[in-house]
């Protein structure tokens, strides 16, 4: 017996694993499937580009670029970059309701917000209320770090330093006269950047957590005093700077200015004209750039883009297509049974 | 400690200059030490605790993977250029290399116990005037030390003494050169003297002055000065490490070199590192790859330079290395990690597979080598050794024919020929004591007739008791062992000995044998021994009753010229049995005998002694003599002794065949024997229309034979080879000749001589070689020699461009086996040097088919599959980063999160993509041995080739312009479902990521034949993985703990959410998955592969029953083949020389006589032989 076990000592262990027989599924292309799977996707897809398509269509968009590159544009007088706090109006008119709620943008073009060297000039730790990063700002901010004398700038970085400034004041034009629209700035950045990404240093008042920084060399005025009708919206926590500190992916973007909620406006713009106040500060000139505003409203499928629905059914009817190329060949060169 | 020891002494060592010529002086160590020669202890180990760290890591940076990887991690702590965290690069490398170190540590580790252990053995060493007990490893050049029988040889020795009469040893060289047969050395007589005692050994001062450290085994010079006078060293005086000291009691012997000097250390540890083809079209496209990652970058600079404008010389070369480094996972680091993995896995399949495990002997099939897998299935060619490769070197007495009747064969009642199984009923032999319990025979009728005590037949198994040159061994009473000279003549005395006539003993002057039960002691007067051309040998013999008988055997013609007349009518008879044997591809030998007068037998004995002390023409004089004797000889009838064929080899060679892999034959056996193995394992057939065989002496001769031979196949061939010149490998450096093949209509077969062969291979011949044994559906080459072996195999490599596999199992195959590309060796036989040389090794021939077929066609499927997905994932992955260069002013900003980038090798997609390449088969064994047709796209290297790169790299240029644009367009200018933004790049990074991942999981599937459990976990779980990671990474937790670390926190919340992203992913994933679904499709309808074709079978049939096996038929043949003799100078000589028959009578006798069929040509002892070059002239295989 003993001499029995020795001499199988060395054979390998029967197992479906070694022996490579584990169960299998194996699968194969055969027309059975592929071409009902195909039609079957084909219809699909149009099914969801049809839905998308129509939905896209009903998303209601006016864009305005006001730039003042044209001569004839309001601004023109403004894209001069020798002309401080110059201000413009843009009237534009609206022919039907403008179903709310309707959504403030601004947008700029040819701006390289995912340029690397920029994307990376930030601090986060700095800007979760690291009063140590206070102090000493990260290398990545450089050159945006320090300021001539040496003294750390907070909120440090180019993404920072170039936050867009240009703000804007929408009138209703009734009568001839005048009538302010009221804009919704609360609510306009991702919560978990306002909740959690970005955080002001616990210090009351704020001013005095800033103290012995300065403010980053464009800004006006520095990050406490941002928003001076709401105290509670000042410093990082600020919705303008969380939405400019959520960089595009795109050379041309838009980002969220105000939403149009309040009111007599929560059904939408009713037809009319309006008149646009933009105070003109931000300069796009220099790298021909481009800004515009726009307003629009948005669906189940989010802002207006009606790529997503073309593309179905485009690729939609390819499918249906190919299926019957499939089918052809099928029926005509089919599988040889032989050998 | 030693090894640190030997380590230093090692570099201490390297300074000295090299040695010249080895002085040292017996006795004397403070002497020797002054020549700092290399103690005793051996060192196999590469690192000790203090040097792995540094040394290990500069042999891993030697390899240009990670050195490059290396690059990439400075390249990326610049900060002007780091487009990516350091941690990308790093993490993955510092994995690589530590499983790589802990790996070759514990390589390294068991070299140190292997050391250790031979290192610590004990041997007794002449110290002082007494013996002590001393560790291997302190004994030193100089001393003296004592063996004892079955000791291992501790170093290379002078042999002073033994215990032996005339001072011989005997030694097994199995380590050394893997023949088991035992070797004599003989010590000068000066020393021999010195016998065992301690005080003469002590005072012995000789001095040796010999040549240096060297690694040729067969040739040692040296001199011993002793008292004034200086002996002459040779081999035949030198006891080499690593052999075994048998049949000896003890020995004395003087140490020469040591350790790391001796001839096996010197031997060992050279093997040159295989590649395979694969690896190589790697390497080239690594480095095409990189060219390529170069061209992208420059492309990209220009464009940085160009965006920035006037003045950006600088951003634009920083740029250029930012993108070198996002741009570098085309080559990841994982690509030579996961392929060795894989082959890993594949080479534990093959030891894992119970279906090439040999219960007989406990030898399960071994993947020596890990790193040639896919190889196995792209053979072109098969070179095999016949001897223990093809037959099993067993020879068994199958059938004879005494008087006119046939014996051996089992017929049923109705006269039908009955098949020989092993359930047989076989002949009992009990009644014979001194029978050998393994012979093996069936007919009744034969012992019948020999216990009727029928003349002839009693005849017949005299003469077989006593014509031969056995030597006999008893150790004990009635267990009696034969030394053969060749197998077949111990086959022969073997069924005498059971059929009642017992060789027992032999002198030089008598033969003793038991006949029936009684002892009879027959006088021998002479030996006509057998060579080449008598083709027969006989002896002449006196009963005891005093009847003279020349009792002679041989190869049937030979013999049938000297018959007498009066045979003529059984001649008849015998032929046809013979022609009979000859079919089923039996070894023959006719058997005759002649009574002789007296006053006759006086005379001729008289001549015979003249003769063979005559000074002159010694030689003619005999053949002469012997030819006058052996005339008019009564014909006894004839032997048909079986060549052994190992298990169901001529299927796998008809196997093999339609797999369209060639075989060829290498053999040292003599070109009869060869011819008939030929056709008993089916590669010779009756139908071929011609079996060409060059046998010609001259250079001309062989040319003549061979343009002949191809003018009678294709007699249209070019009379100039066309050679294709071409350029591959790195950089283009290596040039490339090819010989086309060409075809023929028919099956055609070659037979070629070693000394034709030995024309053929010069440099003018070998291409005429080649066509013409290419033309040929087999070659076979018969007596070639190792070198030669190797040679054919290098011509065909180097011509074919094609991949060869080297199967053999003795130490003469060593050199065809290292040649090949792949060697295999059959292991569980006595030599172990084949195997040790092999790449893959199992114990019988028959597995050859499994390995090819079912393992490497896997293999290879495998690898290619690997490669082809791997390539994809990886260049799409990139591609996607060059289109967003044009995006982000080229800046080197990556598409993925830094996070994504790190582990989308090592864990997202790493194991789904081993999963396959482990566990995909696109048939089953079954199936794969049913079609071997299915192994052709290997060997024309279908699956995975510059083309198909080419082609993948489109696929994967179409799926990154896919992958980045439909989220682009997606994307563009929209926002939340709620108003926010969604078109910022964090979202846009995990959109694009997602999709890739998910495009890579589905892709993957769509390459998957073979679903197992694992691969739905591994895609499954790697998704889901994906998912959790991100999820977890995103989470507000790990933003709180490492705030710099991970800045995407909520995008997946953000993003994910929504429904328009979701449609997005799905758009993409069908938008890169359907185009590949609907080509596959149309391909398999318009040019389905054979591959597709049993793949569309297979769901329709149920599995293939084995095939059954055939009974061999008998071929009709006119060829007589194979007589059963070994084609060296018989022994003849040396059974009635005294030299040997010395020692006391009830001593065991050393194996003079290899169990091989390869004796040396040689009447002298043998010698070592070397496996390499300088064996030509003493080798028969």
């Amino acid at each position: 017996m003993v001499k029995e076990e020795k001499e199988i000592a060395n054979r390998p262990d029967n197992t479906a694993f070694t022996q490579q027989r584990l169960p299998a599924w194996q699968p194969m292309l055969s027309a059975g499937i592929v071409i009902p799977g195909f039609v079957l996707i084909g219809l699909a897809f149009i099914g969801i580009g049809v839905a998308l398509f129509v939905t896209s269509r009903s998303i209601t968009v006016l864009e305005i670029d006001y730039t003042g590159i044209e001569k004839d544009s309001a601004c023109f007088k403004c894209s001069n970059a020798d002309v401080k706090n110059c201000v413009c109006n843009l009237e534009f008119s609206i022919d039907s309701l403008f179903e709310g709620p309707v959504f403030f943008y601004y947008g700029l073009s040819n701006y390289f917000q995912n340029y690397r060297k920029y994307a990376a000039s930030r601090d986060d730790e700095q800007l979760s209320g690291d009063l140590d990063a206070f102090t000493a700002p990260s290398d990545s901010c450089s050159p945006y770090d320090y300021n001539g004398n040496d003294k750390p700038i907070v909120p440090c970085g180019a993404i920072a330093n170039s936050m867009f400034n240009d703000t804007f004041v929408l009138y209703r034009v009734v009568n001839g006269a005048n009538k302010l629209v009221p804009l919704d700035g609360k609510g306009i950045a991702w919560w978990t950047d306002y909740n959690v990404k970005f955080r002001n240093p616990s210090v009351t008042p704020l001013k005095n957590a800033f103290n012995n920084t300065v403010k980053p060399i464009f800004w006006p005025k520095p990050a406490y005093q941002l928003d001076a009708s709401d105290p509670a919206n000042n410093g990082f926590i600020n919705q303008d700077f969380l939405v400019w500190m959520r960089r595009a992916a795109l050379p041309d973007f838009r980002k969220l200015y105000r939403r149009i909620t309040d009111g007599e406006y929560a059904k939408g713009l009713p037809a009319g004209n309006y008149s646009l106040t933009i105070a003109y500060n931000y300069p796009v000139q220099s790298f021909e750039g481009r800004k515009k505003v726009v307003f629009s409203n948005v669906s189940w499928m989010g802002g207006k883009n009606e790529f997503l629905g073309i593309a179905y059914l485009v690729v939609g009817s390819l499918c249906v297509l190919m299926s019957i190329v499939m089918l052809i060949v099928y029926a005509k060169f089919k599988f040889p049974e032989e050998d | 400690m030693g090894s640190v020891t030997s380590f230093f002494g090692g570099l201490c060592r390297k300074q000295v200059k090299i040695e010249e010529e080895r002085l040292f002086r017996a006795n004397d160590r403070p002497y020797n030490l002054s020549y700092q020669y290399a103690n005793n202890a051996i060192r196999t180990s590469k690192y000790n605790v203090f040097t792995f760290l540094p040394l290990n890591l500069f042999e891993q940076f030697r390899r240009l993977a990670n050195a490059y990887f290396m690059f990439l991690m400075v390249l990326q702590l610049i900060p002007q250029i780091s487009s990516l965290s350091w941690f990308t690069t790093a993490v993955p490398l510092i994995l690589v290399l530590s499983i790589t170190a802990v790996k070759d540590a514990s390589d390294d580790i068991n070299r140190h116990t292997s050391d250790k252990q031979v290192n610590n053995r004990m041997v007794n060493v002449l110290i002082d005037g007494e013996l002590k007990k001393e560790k291997w490893m302190n004994v030193q050049v100089g001393d003296i030390i004592k063996l004892e029988n079955n000791q291992f040889v501790t170093a290379d020795l002078m042999l002073l003494s033994s215990s032996e009469p005339l001072n011989l040893v005997y030694v097994e060289t199995a380590e050394l050169d893997g023949e088991t047969n035992l070797k004599v050395k003989q010590a000068l007589t000066v020393t021999g003297d010195l016998g065992d005692s301690t005080d003469l050994l002590a005072h012995f001062n000789g001095e040796v002055r010999c040549e240096p450290p060297n690694n040729r085994l067969d040739k040692f010079k040296g001199t011993l000065s002793l008292d004034g006078q200086t002996y002459s060293l040779d081999n035949d005086k030198v006891l080499l490490r690593g052999c075994t000291l048998r049949n000896t009691e003890w020995c004395f012997g003087l140490v020469i070199f040591g350790g790391p000097d001796t001839k096996l250390m010197q031997n060992s540890g050279k093997t040159t590192f295989k590649r395979t083809s694969i690896d190589h079209l790697m390497n080239v496209l690594v480095l095409c790859i990189f060219g390529f990652l170069a061209s992208m970058c420059a492309i990209l600079a220009i464009g940085s330079a160009i965006w920035e404008g006037v003045g950006a010389g600088l951003t634009s070369f920083l740029s250029f290395w930012s993108y070198v480094i996002i741009l570098n996972t085309v080559v990841p680091i994982s690509l030579y990690v996961s392929v060795e993995i894989i082959r890993l896995g594949n080479s534990f399949y093959i030891d894992w597979d119970r279906k090439m495990y040999y219960p007989k002997n406990d030898t399960p099939a071994h993947a020596r080598t890990t790193t040639l897998n896919e190889e196995l299935g792209q053979i072109k060619y098969i070179f095999s050794d016949k001897t223990g490769t093809l037959t099993q070197n067993i020879m068994a007495f199958n059938k004879c024919t005494i008087n006119g009747k046939a014996y051996g064969e089992l017929f049923d009642f109705s006269g039908q020929r009955v098949e020989i199984t092993e359930k047989t009923e076989r002949l009992d032999f009990s009644w014979n004591q001194l029978a050998d319990p393994k012979f093996i025979f069936h007919d009744h009728s034969l012992l019948e007739t020999v216990k009727e005590g029928n003349p002839e037949a009693q005849d017949f198994f005299r003469l077989l008791a006593l014509c031969h040159t056995v030597m006999p061994e008893e150790k004990n009473e009635g267990e009696l062992y034969y030394q053969a000279q060749s197998p077949d003549e111990g086959a022969l005395v073997t069924a005498a000995r059971n059929f009642g006539f017992v060789f027992r003993s032999r002198t030089p002057e008598s033969i003793t044998a038991m006949e029936m039960g009684k002892q009879v002691t027959y006088e021998l007067l002479a030996v006509l021994d057998f060579n080449n051309v008598r083709k027969r040998m006989s002896v002449i013999v006196r009963s005891p009753e005093g009847k003279l008988t020349l009792y002679c055997k041989g190869a049937d013609t030979i013999i049938y010229e000297r018959l007498h007349p009066s045979c003529n009518k059984l001649k008849e008879v015998t032929t046809r049995h013979l022609n009979e044997y000859a079919g089923d591809g039996l070894r023959t030998l006719v058997l005759a005998y002649k009574d002789l007068d007296e006053d006759y037998m006086d005379k001729w004995r008289k001549r015979h002694h003249e003769a063979s002390t005559a000074m002159d023409g010694r030689e003619e004089m005999l053949d002469e003599l012997y030819e006058e004797i052996e005339k008019d000889l009564q014909l006894l009838g004839a032997t048909a002794v079986e060549d052994k064929l190992q298990d169901g080899v001529p299927q796998t060679i008809e196997q093999l065949a339609k797999a369209d892999i060639k075989i060829w034959v290498l053999t040292g056996d003599k070109q009869e024997t060869a011819e008939n193995i030929g056709y008993s394992c089916n590669m010779l057939r009756e139908e071929m229309k011609e079996i060409f065989v060059v046998a010609a002496n001259t250079p001309e001769g062989v040319k003549e034979e061979l343009v002949n031979a191809r003018k009678k196949m294709c007699p249209e061939s070019a009379d100039e080879p066309s050679v294709i010149s071409s350029r591959a490998g790195l950089f283009w450096l290596q040039k490339i000749e090819r010989v086309e093949d060409e075809k023929v209509e028919g099956e055609y077969g070659l037979v070629i001589n070693g000394h034709s062969l030995a024309f053929a291979l010069e440099k003018d011949l070998h291409l005429e070689l080649l066509r013409t044994a290419c033309m040929c559906q087999t070659v076979i080459c018969c007596r070639v020699t190792p070198l030669q072996k190797a040679q054919v195999v290098q011509l065909v490599k180097k011509y074919k461009q094609a991949i060869t596999l080297a199967i053999g199992d003795g130490a003469n195959d060593v050199s065809m086996i290292k040649a090949a590309h792949i060697g295999v060796g059959i292991s569980g036989q006595e030599g172990m040097q084949a195997v040790l040389s092999s790449d893959y090794s199992f114990a019988q021939f028959r597995y050859l088919q499994r390995l090819l077929l079912v393992h490497g066609r896997w293999s290879y499927l495998r690898m290619c599959k690997f490669l082809q997905y791997f390539f994809y994932k990886n260049f799409t992955f990139t591609f996607v980063h060059f289109w967003y260069a044009f995006f982000c002013g080229f800046s080197a900003q990556t598409v993925y999160d830094e996070w994504f980038i790190t582990l989308y090798n090592l864990v997202y997609t790493s194991l789904p993509v081993l999963g396959m390449s482990l566990f995909d088969q696109d048939v089953n064994d079954r199936w794969s041995s049913q079609y071997p047709q299915l192994y052709t796209p290997g060997q024309l290297n279908l699956y995975f080739s510059k083309k198909m790169f080419v082609r993948c790299m489109l696929h994967s240029c179409y799926s990154s312009l896919i992958l980045f644009f439909i989220p682009w367009a997606a994307m563009y200018d929209t926002v939340r479902d709620d108003g926010k933004d969604i078109a910022d790049y964090q979202s846009f990074a995990l959109l694009a990521q997602t999709c890739l991942l998910i495009v890579m999981s589905v892709q993957l599937c769509l390459d998957t034949f073979y679903w197992t459990a694992v691969n739905q976990f591994f895609v499954w779980g790697s998704l889901a993985s994906y998912f959790a990671i991100t999820l977890t990474m995103y989470s507000n937790g790990m933003f709180l703990i490492f705030t710099s670390y991970f800045p995407f926190i909520g995008t997946a919340r953000n993003s994910l959410t929504q429904p328009n992203v979701w449609l997005t992913i799905f758009l993409t994933s069908l938008l890169c998955i359907l185009p590949v679904v609907a080509y596959r499709f149309i391909v398999l309808q318009l040019r389905p592969t054979v591959n597709d074709k049993v793949r569309h079978k297979l769901r329709k049939e149920a599995l293939p029953a084995p095939a059954p096996r055939r009974p061999p038929t008998r071929r009709i043949s006119t060829r007589r083949s194979g007589y059963a003799f070994s084609h060296a100078q018989g022994y003849g000589d040396l059974v009635t020389s005294r030299r040997f028959l010395l020692r006391l009578p009830l001593k065991s006798r050393p194996a003079l006589f290899s169990q091989t069929d390869s004796p040396l040509a040689q009447n002298q002892p043998q010698h070592y032989r070397t496996i390499a070059e300088g064996q030509e002239d003493a080798q028969s295989p």
